[in-house]
């Protein structure tokens, strides 16, 4: 073959298998939090794959190297074929994660999910009580169901993740939040501060935790590790507008991930969508592996080509692949830009200046994500 | 970084170790390599570990476990102990195995 005849190869950017991938079941979901990362614009009801569509895209996903499979939604209890999903999964052989609220899960269905194969849940946490919980998702009685949930979980033995999402509101209840997740019996925490994207983009007065917050939820966790180690592993997730340096996006796009919507349309990053003028093929349609490894959104920012400065001649750039995408894009205008939360943009005055202001803003209003048609 | 002090996992001789439900080794056919896989982790195994993996399954004893790996590599006893102690102590701290 010569190049010539294989010209979107060209360009010599290795390829390597996916190792993850996030399936959005459904965008519905009981619960309306004010930072999903759900899409503004969500996918209709009527639009969702059925069953066995999932699991034919399962099967191309292990074919071509997906080992982690995260079912995600909205919420994904709200698929009343959510166990057919599981088991379609589990016969796939990938290592198949439950990210849920809890809502919607009952001790009949999470019986069936065991037996469906699940691996592990990971269950979101949005307070550690009732008032800040509810208030919240924006659900009267979702913490009280979710506490039940994390019991049922727990007597059945499967492995638990809890997530706690942390902002401007709750971040000064982080000790509890780590009690809580001892208590649950969970195995890993995960610290995952607010990311500006989407929904949490508009509310960023109400969430933008402060510097101090930030500062003292490092100390926090970093005492918590020492202390619990062999006990409870704990992730974090740092508040990205106070950082010097952007995080990695995906590890590098289109390196080790890929996400589908509840339509099949396929994304390198949960966010990609805000990015215009980037089209998404649709599986089970056209094979995940064709749209990995040539699908126009995937190569899009694949490798360091696409860069510019100061990214291109920075030696971060095979840490952090020039921070975000989703973010260059919501503030920068561009999307090949660099990150605008690194020091090297010119860019990071403003953003730092600006996540200054919405962090010392008070009461402002909470807007809750809507639920899709 | 921090003063507190930090719990040590141990594997003494005696203990029988093993992975936690949802912590499995996998062969990958796609990379050709076995991986562990665990709850939002999946590790590569280079040969040893998982040599050392094919060994763990609750109900031997470390020392068995470290007795049964020289053998079959003919390697000295005292190497792989310290490599396989090292090895399911990481686990044990990251919460993907266990020692009763
Ligand atoms: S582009 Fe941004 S939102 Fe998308 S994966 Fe990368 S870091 Fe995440
Ligand atoms: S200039 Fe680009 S590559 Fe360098 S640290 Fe900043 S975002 Fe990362």
């Amino acid at each position: 073959m010569t190049e010539q005849s294989r010209p979107d190869t060209a360009r010599a950017v290795a390829v390597h298998p996916p190792m993850a991938m996030l399936a959005e079941l459904t965008h519905r979901c009981a619960l309306s939090c004010p930072y999903c990362s759900n899409p503004l614009e969500m996918t209709r009801r009527d639009t969702e794959l059925s069953a066995a569509d999932w699991a034919e895209i399962f099967a191309q996903a292990a074919e071509i190297g997906v080992l982690q499979l995260h079912l995600s939604g909205g919420e994904p209890a709200s698929r009343r074929d959510l166990e057919e999903i599981v088991a379609s999964a589990h016969a796939a052989d990938l290592y198949t994660n439950l990210i849920t609220s809890g809502i919607g899960l009952t001790e009949k269905r999470l019986d069936a999910l065991e037996a469906a194969g699940l691996d592990h849940v990971q269950l979101s946490l949005q307070g550690v009580d009732a008032e800040m919980a509810d208030r919240i998702g924006g659900y009267r009685g979702g913490f009280e169901r979710k506490m039940a949930v994390a019991g049922w979980i727990g007597a059945r033995g499967i492995p638990l993740t809890l997530n706690a999402v942390m902002h401007k509101l709750n971040l000064d209840r982080l000790p509890e939040t780590i009690e809580l997740a001892l208590a649950m019996g969970a195995r890993r925490l995960e610290v995952a501060t607010v990311q500006f994207h989407g929904w949490a983009a508009r509310n960023r007065a109400a969430l933008m935790p402060t510097r101090a917050q930030a500062r003292e939820a490092s100390r926090i966790v970093r005492e918590a590790r020492a202390r619990l180690r062999g006990r409870l592993v704990i992730d974090y997730v740092t508040a990205d507008h106070h950082a010097d340096y952007p995080k990695p996006c995906m590890g590098g796009w289109g390196s080790t991930g890929l996400n589908v919507l509840p339509d099949g349309r396929v994304m390198p990053c949960h966010a990609a969508h805000t990015i215009p003028g980037l089209d998404f093929e649709r599986a089970p349609g056209r094979h995940l592996g064709e749209i990995w490894r040539e699908g126009a959104a995937f190569n899009a920012f694949r490798g360091f080509d696409w860069m510019q400065e100061p990214c291109r001649s920075c030696d971060r750039k095979g840490i952090d692949f020039g921070g975000c995408r989703c973010q260059a894009m919501a503030i920068a205008g561009d999307p090949a830009a660099t990150d605008p939360v690194c020091v090297k943009s010119p860019l990071h005055a403003r953003l730092a200046a600006e996540a200054e202001a919405d962090a010392a803003a008070e009461g402002a209003e909470l807007t809750y994500r809507t639920n899709p048609a | 970084m921090s003063d507190a002090p930090a719990a040590e996992a141990t594997l003494p001789d005696a203990a029988r170790p093993r992975l936690l439900r949802g912590v499995r080794v996998k062969h990958d056919a796609v990379r050709g390599m076995d991986v562990l896989l665990a709850p939002e982790r999946a590790l590569k195994l280079d040969p040893i570990g998982a040599a050392i993996l094919a060994e763990v399954d609750g109900t031997r004893s470390f020392a068995e476990i470290v007795a049964r790996l020289a053998a079959r590599y003919n390697a000295p006893a005292e190497q792989i102990s310290g490599d396989a102690r090292t090895f399911l102590v990481s686990l044990i701290e990251r919460r993907m195995a266990e020692a009763a």
